[in-house]
């Protein structure tokens, strides 16, 4: 079976040691999806699966097999970019642009949570629907680390994208 | 006039390799606390380097404009590529394997697992690397970019707890992680010194950016004793570690003895210089490209893995990615060093300082020039009658200490600021008051007039935004719920500087656009989005018509993204550029029209045409000029003036930090929930990237203040948390929303009126949470970071 890599196939590597992060950076060439620290402690490299965001360097590609990853690189149509990525610019949601990758594919995951509404660690009431707040969304944007300090940038574009007028 | 580039013709490489005083940079007239690397002014330039009637400082026109970065789209989609992202033919992956002792020699080294391992195929020791000379380490000479003078991989012996001691090339990543792991190393151990007491102990004064870090006016103890009010205290800053989230990488292959790297520097011309003498081969056969670095703070320079990739490369015959893991970063690249400082203030009742003590130890490596300078700031901010400010450093067997956002300043503002906090309770003063009593009228060290300062403006806005509550002694602190809140403040303060040898190059084209190149770069500052404002703006172009090339040691100059003095370079730059491209065009206008034959000076550029300054309507366009002489495009190179502003004026930018913290009263958790900074940095040349650029330094302060550090273990020299779980950082939840502002005076010496902005606001933060936390639960921290043990 097939990985379905924002909607094209590739075959599985062969060397079952092969993160789905550097099936993405090194064998495909495909090197928007980020390697800041290849042990899940800062969410550059954060993909969708069948649009559940996940750290791709903590994951096996070989377990992929069957399932459809977007990276950033298929978040956009052609010429225009993605709501959020405008917004990113918008509101300088960076400056070097190195966990940018993984901050936004982390917050288009978090926009549909909140529509599911899945609770988080700091929701008041398991069983509303979360408030789209700042609180919220940092709590929920906690594992994307940025060094740049733009944190202040990132959380307004994620704001203005996860509200409700924006649906 | 068009000057040839002649950026590669740089002196010799010296033979050193220990550093000592001797052998550094000598005739340091006009440096400041960073060292000017070149250009002093000489008697055959003796130019005044920045127009104080400069038209573009006094109207500045469209600068300051709040333009979107122009990589913005580019980032946002995940195609700016990084050094790590550039591939070549044949290209294998390179890993690392790392001392596990401090000093000693290596006995024996067992490759033939790795050599035998899939897919490897090559492995590189000190046995058959290829012979290299030492690389020149940063500020020991004009152009010298490496982290020490340490030989690469050239003999068996070990200098530090994580230096590499052997490179295995293969066809991918895991082959070569999983080769690296089979190499077998054992060693010969030597005594070493890891221990911050027995490095200091006797430690002599520092010699630093061609000082002693020492001075000493009037007797400041006699002055401490006999004052009514006093303070003295002991405070320590760990090793703290850059963490830009790209870890370091190069990509290298030599092609025809071209030795071409797509890497992640701060200075591209000079760590292509360095690598040249390295290899022994001719700058000019050295391509270094860094378009997109990801993140720098001082630590993008270059490192023993640069090196060892291109050595690898050659005697493989193989193009190679070296990547370091987030662990070898930390064994590989250095960060800021640990210090232990005392802060003694002495004043009358009035609160007027009669002295001022700053001195202390830190630890360096034999083989670099760089010392954690902390009494920077201490010589610049506050007048006092008497002040002894020295900095002794002792030698440490460890990874070479280096350069983080704002060296010196940061950690010494956090003693100095939090004494004075200290001070202002004592004298039953508002800490404001205290240091506007404090301010000085000229450089309280060397006497120089300032070129502009208004830190009492910034401290005045700082407060009215804050809604800061004015003290007299007492603590103000409350408490809310479980939560103890209180509020502190702070100065913030960072030099001006300026180096020599930056270049630009500007290309009119009959389209009436405009190129401006340099070999800058942008490690997200958003170097090419400023760039483009203040060559628009010097050129009477739409901003939108200017692009802007940087990050490539091919295009002019030598210029460094560090000490925050890039934009002063380019600014600089552009100006000399853009005066010498008005003297050519004055040359292309029509024989007999009012623009022949004038000085440039009586010349100005607006609207896309070259025009009389004192009759702007008296003007010729430029593509008019272009058609006329035939051309369809027009290029002019100019070096920049030498920094001689700096060594008449006393050039510093200065800031207010306020902020509210909470303390848990039940697990002594600290949040900050309040920050707002001002700052009195010249002119502002783009209102949403500078906001970010403040706010960024201010989030690196906290981290300081709260969480980060460097676990380096005494007892072997190794650092125990390096990694991104261990070694904490802010995140999302523990930054809240920064007001930041900026009074916006141009600076009537800096060029285009800016001072730089990248490093003051990491200056000041720290401090400020120090003082919220006493004003919440009345303890006093003064050991870095202020994790919650030391608050319960």
């Amino acid at each position: 079976m097939a990985i379905t890599i924002n909607g094209r196939a590739y075959d599985a590597p062969k060397d079952v040691r092969v993160s789905l992060l550097d099936l993405l950076r090194d064998t495909l060439d495909r090197p928007g999806t980020k390697k800041g620290c290849n042990q899940g402690a800062c969410g550059a490299c954060t993909v969708l699966v069948d649009g559940e965001r996940i750290l791709s360097c903590l994951a096996l590609a070989v377990q992929y097999e069957g399932r459809s990853v977007t990276t950033i690189e298929g978040l956009a149509d052609d010429d225009d970019l993605h709501p959020l990525q405008s917004l990113f610019v918008e509101h300088d949601g960076f400056q070097c642009g190195y966990c940018t990758p993984g901050q936004i594919m982390s917050a288009v995951a978090l926009r549909e949570e909140f529509k599911r509404g899945l609770p988080s660690n700091i929701s008041p009431d398991l069983q509303a629907s979360p408030e789209r707040s700042r609180a919220e969304i940092k709590e929920r944007m906690n594992g994307n680390l940025c060094r740049c300090g733009a944190h202040n940038g990132i959380v307004d574009a994620i704001a203005a994208y996860v509200s409700e007028d924006n649906e | 006039m068009t000057q040839p580039s002649d950026k590669h013709a740089v002196p010799k490489a010296g033979e050193n390799l220990k550093i000592d005083r001797r052998e550094m940079l000598a005739g340091s007239a006009a440096t400041i606390a960073g060292v000017a690397l070149s250009g002093a002014a000489t008697a055959e330039q003796p130019a005044v380097p920045v127009d104080a009637r400069d038209p573009l400082i006094r109207t500045p026109g469209n600068l300051g404009a709040a333009h979107s970065r122009r990589d913005g789209p580019l980032k946002v989609r995940g195609e700016a590529k990084f050094a790590a992202e550039h591939k070549f033919p044949g290209m294998v992956y390179g890993a690392l394997v790392f001392s596990t002792i401090a000093r000693g020699t290596i006995r024996t080294i067992d490759t033939d697992a790795a050599e035998a391992a899939p897919g490897v195929v090559f492995v590189m020791t000190h046995k058959n690397a290829p012979r290299l000379a030492p690389p020149e380490p940063f500020y020991a000479t004009r152009t010298g970019m490496a982290g020490s003078s340490l030989p690469v991989m050239q003999d068996a012996s070990v200098h530090w707890n994580g230096q590499p001691v052997a490179v295995v090339l293969a066809a991918t990543q895991e082959e070569a992680d999983h080769a690296a792991s089979l190499v077998n190393v054992a060693y010969d151990v030597e005594d070493a010194v890891t221990s911050f007491e027995d490095a200091t102990a006797g430690a002599d004064v520092a010699f630093y950016a061609g000082r002693d870090l020492k001075y000493v006016a009037g007797d400041a103890e006699a002055a401490l004793a006999a004052a009514p009010v006093s303070v003295d205290r002991e405070y320590s800053t760990p090793q703290q570690n850059h963490n830009q989230i790209e870890p370091h990488a190069v990509t290298v292959a030599w092609q025809d003895g071209v030795l071409r790297m797509h890497d992640c520097t701060q200075g591209v011309d000079m760590s292509a210089i360095t690598m040249a003498k390295v290899f022994g081969i001719d700058p000019s056969k050295v391509h270094l490209t860094a378009e997109y670095v990801g993140g720098g703070f001082g630590g993008k320079t270059l490192w023993q893995y640069h090196i060892l990739a291109a050595a690898a490369a050659q005697a493989a015959g193989r193009p190679v990615r070296m990547t370091l893991t987030r662990e070898g970063v930390f064994r590989v690249c250095g960060g800021r060093a640990p210090t232990r400082q005392r802060l003694a203030l002495g004043a009358d009742r009035d609160g007027r300082l009669t002295a001022l003590i700053h001195t202390g130890t830190t630890v360096k490596i034999a083989h670099n020039a760089m010392t954690e300078p902390f009494t920077e700031a201490s010589h610049h901010m506050y007048q006092a009658d008497s002040m002894h400010l020295e900095v002794r450093v002792g030698i440490m067997d460890m990874l070479g200490n280096t350069f983080m956002r704002a060296p010196g300043s940061a950690v010494g503002t956090f003693s100095l600021e939090t004494a004075l906090d200290e001070l202002a309770e004592k004298l039953g003063m508002d800490p404001v008051e205290l240091r506007i009593r404090n301010e000085p009228d000229n450089n309280p060290t060397t006497g120089k007039p300032f070129s502009q300062r208004a830190l009492v403006d910034a401290y005045r806005e700082g407060a009215r935004r804050f809604g800061w509550r004015p003290r007299s002694g007492q603590r103000l602190g409350r408490r809310e719920g479980e939560w103890f809140v209180g509020t502190g403040m702070a100065s913030a303060y960072y030099p001006y500087k300026r180096f020599g040898g930056s270049a630009a190059r500007i290309t009119l084209t009959d389209d009436g656009k405009a190129l401006v190149e340099t070999a800058g770069a942008d490690m997200g500052m958003g170097t090419s989005t400023a760039t483009a404002a203040v060559a628009a703006e010097r050129l009477g172009l739409p901003y939108e018509d200017v692009d802007v090339r940087h990050g490539d040691n091919k295009l002019p100059g030598s210029i460094i993204a560090a000490a925050s003095q890039q934009t002063a370079a380019i600014g600089a730059s552009v100006a000399a550029a853009h005066a010498a491209l008005v003297a050519e065009l004055a040359a292309l206008a029509p024989e007999g029209g009012a623009l022949r034959g004038q000085p440039a000076a009586a010349l100005k550029t607006v609207d896309g045409s070259l025009a009389l300054a004192a009759d702007p309507s008296v003007r010729i366009s430029f593509a008019d000029l272009l058609a006329r002489s035939g051309q369809t495009s027009i290029s002019v190179e100019a070096t920049a003036p030498p920094p001689t502003e700096v060594s008449e004026w006393s050039m510093h930018s200065t800031g207010a930090v306020f902020c509210e913290v909470k303390v848990n009263a039940v697990t002594g958790e600290l949040r900050i929930s309040r920050i707002c900074g001002v700052y009195d940095c010249g002119r502002i040349l783009n209102e949403k990237l500078a906001a970010s650029q403040f706010r960024g330094g201010i989030i690196m302060s906290l981290g300081m203040a709260m969480m980060e550090y460097a676990q380096f273990d005494e007892r072997n020299g190794r650092i125990a948390n390096p990694s991104f779980g261990a070694y904490y950082m802010p995140s999302h939840l523990d930054v809240p929303e920064i007001d930041v502002a900026w009074t916006g005076i141009p600076d009537p010496q800096a060029p285009t009126g800016a001072r730089g902005i990248g490093e003051i606001s990491m200056n000041g933060p720290s401090a400020a949470v120090a003082n919220a936390i006493y004003d919440a639960i009345g303890k006093r921290v003064r050991d870095l970071p202020i994790t919650l043990d030391k608050l319960m």
